[in-house]
């Protein structure tokens, strides 16, 4: 155990990636149209289309470029065309990408229209492309990946397999020295004492409750219907079993180990800055905002257990799939990376499930295509905190 | 080991989870508790699908839910020994 290695790519600024892509990111949601045709027109890049980026302004606009610059920034991601409307903020996503010394570089439509944009942003996107390519993958210490945690379509088993076989996997690495990452606040209600407790220290536990109380104060109570507004549990948590947000939120917790404690408490798409170690992420529960803003946190692996079967990916960081629930592993298997289900028949231990998972992540750090990967789910949904202007 | 029927985080907890699917009422189930590794027999009163829970004792309407050894809800109706306990007899008591 103690000599694994992965093979990744060591990025300018020392961090490793294990995937090679060349992103082509939209500023704003009118410049999406030309990043596709980029996309299209060279092969080998990934347009990441969304939803926003024009009129947002205070918390909700600095949440849009933390996303748009982590999400250049993060390792997995070689070079970067950012293509916008306008210069300004086009400019300054460049800038905050350009930081980590990567090829990095920025075009805008006004003046130019999308057709010229296209066209020397599709020149410039083949060049990184043929340089991108050439880089070679070298071995790396396991440590240094940065892997992060959020479950979803959770049921019952999420609690009794899938969610403690990561908690094994972080127990087992975090002292070794990777970057660890779990968060969904309003999933965590019903076991928030317990989070609590799991703080490294007093101030981070008080930072946690902090993070917590805001959320209920601000979006559950204001807006509440029934239980939690009738979204968690989520229909198919129901469907799978789960009765409460409570019992959901023990389970999820199972996802933190039983050793691990977290060591700060990130805001959304906050890059972790206390060093090595697992951290607390201010995230909504729903699979692909959390995700994304993981990634663009600077997480290059995510680990995802699934009861029901949730089929959600990521289009620069690989999502591994962990299922206990053996009516999904058979039903919805062409989703599913590791198969825990032994532990619900008592033929699997959590610590052989755990050191599977790991074996998993070494295999996809290395270049296996995750299911979701293989089947083209690229979710990429950015986080909105409160209306545009 | 024969493969058990249901299993239980907890030596406290008041409910159990359905492990197998097409669990019909009136089996005489198998039972692990995961964290002592303890046994013990129950007999099912509903058909109960894979991942619901099942009550371990005969609960009242208005008890704590016990589940991982925490209070996970409370019980809206009475709920005896060997039933189906899920969203019909159990809800959260924060709202």
């Amino acid at each position: 155990m103690s000599n694994q290695t992965i093979f990744g790519y060591r990025r300018e600024n020392g961090r490793v990636g294990v995937r090679n892509h060349v992103v082509i990111l939209p500023v704003d949601d009118i410049s999406n149209a030309a990043c596709e045709a980029v996309a299209n027109n060279i092969k080998g890049t990934i347009a990441l289309p969304h939803s926003y980026g024009r009129l947002q302004f205070g918390e909700d606009l600095d949440l849009h470029f933390r996303t748009m610059i982590g999400t250049g920034a993060n390792p997995n991601v070689a070079a970067c065309i950012v293509i916008g409307i306008e210069p300004e903020w086009t400019k300054k996503i460049v800038d905050g990408i350009a930081k980590t010394g990567k090829p990095v570089e920025g075009f805008w439509i006004e003046q130019n229209g999308d057709l010229n944009t296209i066209a020397t942003a599709g020149r410039k996107a083949k060049e990184f492309v043929h340089w991108a390519t050439e880089l070679q993958r070298e071995e790396c210490p396991i440590e240094n990946l940065w892997i992060s945690t959020k479950c979803g379509e959770s049921d019952t088993t999420t609690g009794l397999g899938s969610c403690p076989t990561v908690g094994n996997m972080y127990d087992k690495l975090l002292p070794r020295g990777i970057y660890g990452c779990f968060g969904e606040t309003s999933e965590i209600t019903g076991g928030e004492h317990l989070c609590e407790a799991r703080a490294a220290t007093p101030e981070v536990g008080k930072k946690f409750m902090a993070t917590w109380q805001a959320y209920m104060d601000d979006v559950i109570e204001p807006f509440k219907v029934d239980d939690l507004s009738d979204s968690q549990p989520t229909k198919g948590n129901i469907e799978g079993g789960l009765t409460t947000i409570e019992e959901k939120a023990l389970g999820n917790l199972e996802k933190i180990g039983r050793t691990s404690t977290y060591i700060d408490v990130l805001g959304p798409a906050e890059e972790p800055a206390k060093g090595a170690g697992l951290y607390y992420m201010d995230t909504s529960s729903a699979a692909a905002e959390c995700v994304t803003l993981m990634a663009a946190a600077g997480y290059v692996v995510h680990t995802f257990p699934t009861g029901q079967g949730n089929i959600i990916g990521n289009p620069i960081i690989p999502v591994i799939k962990i299922s206990a629930n053996p009516r999904t592993v058979r039903t919805m298997s062409e989703h599913i990376d590791v198969d825990v289900s032994g532990i619900l028949r008592r033929d699997l231990t959590i610590d052989s499930a755990g050191d599977n998972l790991i074996e998993m992540i070494r295999r996809t750090a290395n270049g296996r295509s995750t299911a979701a990967e293989a089947l083209g789910h690229r979710e990429f949904v950015m986080t909105k905190l409160y209306r545009s202007a | 080991m024969a493969e058990p029927h249901f299993l239980v985080h907890s030596p406290k907890d008041s409910v159990g989870v359905v492990v197998i699917e097409g669990l019909k009422a009136g089996t005489e189930m198998l039972g692990l508790i995961t964290e002592d590794d303890t046994t013990f027999t129950l007999n099912t009163k509903h058909d109960i699908p894979i991942g619901h829970k099942v009550a371990l004792v005969d609960i009242a309407n208005g008890d704590t839910i016990i589940k991982y050894g925490q209070d996970i809800g409370k019980a809206v109706a009475d709920i005896a020994k060997g039933e189906h306990a899920h969203v019909h007899n159990i809800k959260t008591k924060r709202w």
